[in-house]
């Protein structure tokens, strides 16, 4: 043991016992650990987002369900009665709640106009209609309704699609019977990459 | 997959080969331990990279990235050589004493039928011989020598250890013990399974890649059988539903094909997608497809579908080329698209070549990116330093950003890659105005129903006729639209039991065939949590919903042999006994006959057996066969000096010319996920965010030696395509390999680098990469092109 | 459990013994197989999603590690270390958090009354609000576990989710652990498993394996199982820890003598405090830590 060793000591019996002797500790309270914090939380039933293990998740949000009750997830953790997973999370699934409340969240239609340098707040309204519009205008002018041969092919090409493969199998087919019905073929999902 | 993610645990040979299943799918990797601890399983991982798998490895051998199928073929080789086949497994259920026809060849890297110009196959050639009554011949002698045991045995023999290790940079020492241990599991009792994901199909032969290792698995009997099969971990949480959805240029949902201009009408499309049996008594199950076409035609088009209308067969947009996003892109590049939809992908970053798909976007009239998150894809008109450098004033196409919902803000099905379709409940509402996909595209719909009404325009049948008949039609629910997937039969109204019930009248309605049963009269099946596994195999045929119907182990008659008597005693999946049939899962066979009278295992096959010929299926061929990626690091191919890669590839006009050569660029790039990302998800998520903050480069340490690279320091890496800053991880578990008489070094580069979320800023790795993509699949070639490598001085 | 379940407290002698009812619960333990363990990271998201930590976000330094360090935002963290022996490559992977000491040395350097406690399941606990941030917990640690917070000067450490365990759940870390690596039960049991796991090792030929938990600290509630046994720096770990020499000269010398010489030292206390001031831990703390969590990111 050196001095300075030495030194810390003295130093620490010192300071904390006359801390203690002048009454400046906190109160009575005893070592309870910190409270559980999922008691009576709202749990719900969900699955991982990420990958295609397809863990069960459990996901807890604060509010009663009430109807006077917004829910906010704070916690998300594995289901253990799910057979694959059993309770565990991967570290991007033990992750989750981060991002379901990622800053990066998009709220709002918005529109960039062209050459503009900024993010206009628009309604859904007006986001429908005008998307609606463009496409009206380019499928009009560019649906090929027959090819060389005189085969019906009613196809639209100069518009595409890049579908989404987190969105469940409902969305999915919404979004297929969508591009379909209005003779998109250029339709792709992330499946290939 | 074929099984599923439990059965991992009935293996005895883990092979992970292709994926890194430790690092991208950690809790499936789990039941691989699993199987280590409780089964005495060992783990074989080959991988250009000593990677988290391997860190638990067994068995450990690492290849040059992009050599995948010599490895494989080589296993095949040795598999015949030793005697370590299956032989009642391969004479039952393979397709190995089928009669090839005498004109098909192989010569010097090319099949027969090659056409130069086109880089394409006339596959005439790649069939079978048939008798009188168009039935495949067969020699049951295996004497002939054109049947595919010889074709394929004279096919492999050229893949000797030391050719494999001269391709490959595999240590032979390393590549016997791997052989070895994978050929062990050619005994009835034992079972090796495969797991592979973006690492087979990110290359220029992807699918190859895949057929060389179902080669093997078929050799050893490993097919349809508890611990065995073909796994394809996938992807996203639901890209299997997507896939299954028909999300693809060429399909519609269930695998069935969108038609092309060949299809000129509804018979002429029936009959070219409705096989006829290649032997006599088969099931050759697609044999339906009219049920399951007419039925989805049904549930697309509703009452509008008619016989007289041919069900709305012309409605539907017929295909002259494969338009997937890589040709798509390359149309917008060169101005020939005006609009396009980016739903829930970050296109900029996901998509190979990020700098052409940056000029192809800014080329557009109109761009609609519906994400839950701040995408970078959604601000490719906004400068960020180097990273984006662009003037938004120069940019002329309107972006709209549409806020959706993400998975636990919406209920729905997604299905994982053992297709379970799992049902999933929603937990609160999504921040400000966010909505869920569906109700976006129904919202665009309901407004274009109204203009076309209101303005008249071309061809407005379709939209008016499309069946959007939910209840509140902006707002589908998803218990409507999962009811409608499952199939009604629309006289009595009722949910159908399953696709058997199919019809192809009109009669039935059917959104995807394969996921009927999956919401019955019953309820909702794939909502069921009850996770007993009574027969303690992992088949818990109670919870959620397997597709297709129910069925958890995919070929399982070839569990048993012809007779129905299971190989294993131990590992009894289906069996016939007492004049029955049994089983812990749902036979993938009409269980109602005998074994005498019911059929080879591959029910989804004309000829009911597996391929070790895999007749026309594959743009670049019947069997595999070793090619270099498109940029080689060694300017040749060892077997074949004038074939050099992959001779069926696509090459869009001016691709030629952004490939790089090896003087130029030494060093072999590999792509990858790490554990504690998601792509570019978890870049908005902090925690993700905390836990790998920046991305970085691996190299060996000799590389790094030679260049004057340390730990730690910037470098750029360089490729014919774009460059990139970032810094160096110099690391002992990356080592250069022995190619072709000189020395290889790979470098690794993680999928994860953005600069729009919460991490450090960084490019991603597609500033890199080449468009050039499977012959196939158009998967493009993340995991082996060209760089070079330098210290960056002054950053 | 709950505020009596303590057999060991801070600050206190045997003229002011803690609260000691219900001794006979049984002891607890977490056993990390570092045999088994893919290096994943779920223990280190779920222990800081559970206790509601974030540390800020670092940089690249070289290692698949980060944060770089443990800290009061980061209570679990994996640790990587590549190994080369008998011509192989082995990537090491350290579950890096308390070990739960059943001879606490942070306990026994504290002289805070029951700011460090011992359950008597045996976790070693911080009750925070009573820390008065002298850092010494910090300095006693052989494993380098505590930390002190740069805004709230307390120590903070894993505390085996002790709020998790009182309503009889296991650790967040070992829930989500995918391979198994990470157990939870009693010591009795996890013995028992890691008793098991030694033995088949060594029939696999890691013929040095066995059990880290370490004789100089009294054993640990959390114990590990390592390939090779005999070289835990291999893993970043101590090869004999021990509680140091002046932690021990406080606890057999010293703090007998200190209940009735408190008054004695006031006038040191106050000389020290003016003339020192608070004890600061000389390690490098990062620079800013954002408590609020809240997030300004590049979003357009």
């Amino acid at each position: 043991m050196d001095r300075r060793q030495f030194f810390k000591l003295c130093a620490c019996g010192a300071t904390t016992s006359a801390i203690s002797a002048l009454g400046l500790m906190p109160g009575t309270a005893m070592a309870a650990p910190r409270e559980y914090k999922l008691l009576r939380a709202k749990e719900t039933r969900n699955n991982c987002c990420y990958c295609s293990v397809g863990c069960g998740l459990l996901m807890y949000s604060n509010g009663s369900n009430g109807k006077n009750a917004e829910q906010a997830i704070f916690h998300i953790e594995g289901d253990a009665d799910h057979p694959v997973n059993r309770g565990a999370l991967c570290p991007k699934g033990a992750g989750l709640v981060d991002y379901v409340n990622s800053p990066n969240r998009n709220h709002f239609p918005e529109v960039r106009e062209p050459g503009s340098n900024e993010w206009k707040r628009i309604s859904w309204n007006e986001a429908f209609s005008r998307i609606a519009r463009l496409m009206k205008d380019d499928r009009d002018e560019n649906l090929i309704e027959k090819n060389s041969d005189g085969t019906t092919v009613n196809r639209w090409l100069s518009t595409g699609m890049m579908t989404s493969s987190a969105q469940p199998n409902e969305g999915g087919f919404i979004t297929h019977k969508f591009a379909r019905s209005l003779g998109l073929v250029a339709i792709d999902t992330i499946a290939r990459n | 997959m074929t099984n599923h993610w439990i059965d991992i645990k009935n293996a005895n040979v883990v092979v992970i080969m292709g994926g890194n299943a430790a690092e991208a799918h950690p809790v499936g990797f789990g039941w691989v331990t699993e199987a280590m601890e409780h089964n005495n399983a060992k783990l074989v991982v080959v991988d250009p990279r000593f990677n988290r798998s391997a860190a638990l490895a067994d068995c450990y051998a690492p290849l040059r990235s992009g050599t995948d199928i010599a490895f494989l073929l080589g296993l095949c080789r040795y598999l015949i050589e030793t005697k370590q086949v299956n032989y009642d497994y391969v004479k039952a259920y393979t397709n190995a004493s089928y009669i090839v026809r005498d004109d098909f060849e192989f010569n010097e890297g090319l099949f027969s039928g090659f056409d130069d110009k086109s880089r394409t196959y006339d596959k005439e050639t790649w069939y079978y011989e048939l008798d009188e009554d168009g039935y495949a011949k067969v020699d049951d002698t295996y004497e002939h020598p054109r049947c595919v045991w010889n074709l394929l045995k004279n096919h492999v023999d050229r893949y000797d250890f030391k050719t494999v290790s001269d391709i490959t940079g595999t240590p032979v020492e390393d590549y016997e013990k791997v052989c070895a241990l994978i050929g062990s599991t050619h005994v009835h009792n034992k079972a090796a399974t495969f797991l592979y994901a973006l690492g087979w199909t990110h290359h220029t032969k992807g699918a190859q890649n895949i057929r060389s290792m179902a080669l093997v698995q078929l050799l050893l009997g490993n097919i349809g059988v508890l611990g065995g099969g073909v796994n394809a971990l996938r992807g996203h949480s639901n890209v299997q539903g997507a896939t299954d959805m028909g999300l693809l240029c060429q399909n519609l949902p269930g695998y069935l094909k969108l038609p092309n201009d060949n299809d000129t009408d509804l018979a002429t499309y029936l009959g070219n997608y409705t096989p006829k049996a290649l032997r006599p008594g088969q099931t050759n199950y697609w044999s339906n497809y009219p049920k399951f076409f007419i039925s989805q035609m049904k549930s697309f088009w509703g009452e509008n579908a008619t016989a007289a209308n041919n069900f709305g067969y012309d409605w539907l947009p017929k295909w002259d080329l494969q338009y997937d996003y890589t040709k798509h892109i390359d149309m917008m590049y060169h101005g020939q698209v005006n609009g396009y939809f980016v739903q829930g992908v970050n296109a900029i970053n996901s998509m190979p070549n990020r700098n052409k798909t940056l000029a192809a976007l800014c080329k557009l009239k109109y761009l609609v990116v519906m994400d839950p998150l701040a995408t970078e894809t959604s601000v490719f008109w906004k400068k960020a330093g180097e990273y984006n450098n662009v003037d938004p004033s120069d940019i002329q196409t309107q972006v709209f950003r549409l806020p959706t919902t993400l998975f636990a803000e919406e209920e729905g099905c997604i299905v994982n890659s053992g297709r379970w379709m799992q049902w999933h409940w929603k937990g609160a509402n999504p921040p400000g105005e966010s909505k869920p996909d569906a109700e976006i595209l129904s919202g665009i719909m309901m407004q274009l129903r109204e203009l076309y009404k209101a303005e008249g325009g071309v061809l407005p049948e379709p939209i008016d006729a499309v069946k959007w008949d939910y209840h509140n039609p902006h707002t589908p629910h998803g218990e409507e639209v999962a009811k409608e997937l499952n199939g009604i039969d629309l006289k009595t109204g009722k949910q159908l039991d399953s696709f058997s019930q199919l019809k192809d009248d009109g009669s039935t309605s059917c959104g995807c065939w394969i996921y009927s049963g999956s919401w019955t009269e019953q309820g909702n099946m794939m909502a069921r949590r009850d996770n007993s596994d009574t027969s303690g195999k992992g088949i818990t045929p109670g919870w959620a919903f397997s597709w297709p119907a129910n069925r958890r182990v995919l070929y399982n008659r070839a569990s048993c042999d012809v007779n129905g008597k299971p190989w294993d005693p131990s590992r009894v999946i289906v069996e016939w006994t007492n004049g029955k049939w049994h089983g812990i899962d749902v036979g993938d066979f009409n269980m109602k006959l005998s074994p005498k009278e019911s059929a080879h295992p591959f029910i989804m096959q004309p000829e009911g057996v597996g391929r070790f010929f895999a007749l026309k299926m594959l743009a670049e061929g019947p069997f595999p066969e070793h090619y270099e990626p498109m940029e080689t690091p060694i300017g040749t191919n060892p077997l074949h000096p004038n074939v050099i890669s992959n001779p069926a590839v696509r090459m869009l006009p001016g691709v030629a010319e952004t490939l790089g050569s090896h003087k130029e660029f030494p060093y072999v790039c590999t792509t990858y996920s790490l554990t504690e990302h998601f792509n570019f998800w978890t870049i908005h998520c902090r925690l993700a965010a905390i836990s790998m903050p920046e991305t970085f480069v691996e190299l060996d340490e000799i590389l790094a030696a030679e260049k004057g690279i340390n730990n730690g320091d910037w470098v750029k890496v360089s490729s014919k395509r774009g460059s990139l800053l970032t810094k160096a991880l110099v690391t002992k578990r990356l080592q250069p390999l022995k190619v072709n008489g000189q020395m290889v070094h790979t470098v690794g580069l993680p999928r994860h680098g953005g600069y729009n979320g919460l991490t450090r800023r960084s490019s991603s790795c597609n500033v890199l990469t080449t468009e050039v993509g499977d012959a196939n699949t158009q998967a493009p070639e993340y995991k082996a092109f060209l760089v070079d490598i330098t210290k960056a001085e002054g950053v | 459990m709950s505020a009596q379940d303590i057999i060991l407290s801070s600050g206190t002698s045997e003229l002011t013994p803690a609260a000691q009812v219900r001794r006979k619960l049984s002891k607890v333990a977490k056993l990390f197989d570092a045999t088994k363990c893919s290096g994943c990271k779920a223990c280190q998201v779920s222990c800081s999603e559970w206790n509601d930590l974030r540390a800020p976000v670092g940089s690249f330094q070289g290692s698949y590690q980060n944060p770089m360090d443990l800290s009061s935002e980061c209570w679990t963290l994996m640790k990587y270390n590549e190994i080369e022996q008998d011509n192989k490559l082995r990537w090491n992977f350290t579950h890096s958090a308390c070990m739960h000491c059943a001879d606490p040395a942070c306990l026994t350097a504290c002289s805070t009354k029951g700011a460090i406690v011992q359950r008597a399941n045996g976790v070693v606990d911080f009750e925070s609000d009573k820390c008065t941030g002298c850092g010494y917990c910090v300095s006693a640690c052989p494993f380098n576990v505590p930390r002190l917070d740069p805004i709230d000067q307390k120590a903070y450490k894993c505390s085996m989710c002790s709020d998790r365990l009182q309503v009889g759940q296991e650790p967040a870390c070992v829930k989500s652990c995918v391979t198994g690596a990470l157990k939870y039960g009693t010591r009795e049991d996890m013995l028992f498993i890691a008793d098991l796991r030694i033995k088949e090792l060594h029939k696999q030929g890691f013929t040095k394996a066995g059990l880290y938990s370490p004789e100089g600290v009294g054993g640990t509630g959390m114990m590990m199982i390592l390939h090779d046994v005999s070289q835990p720096e291999n893993y970043g770990l101590p090869a004999d820890p021990k509680t140091s020499v002046p932690v021990k000269l406080w606890q057999d010398v010293v703090k007998p003598l200190g209940t009735a010489g408190i008054l004695a030292t006031v006038a040191v206390a106050c000389l020290h405090r003016i003339t020192v001031g608070r004890n600061i831990v000389e390690e490098d703390e990062p620079a800013a830590f954002d408590h609020t969590h809240s997030d300004k990111s590049d979003k357009e």
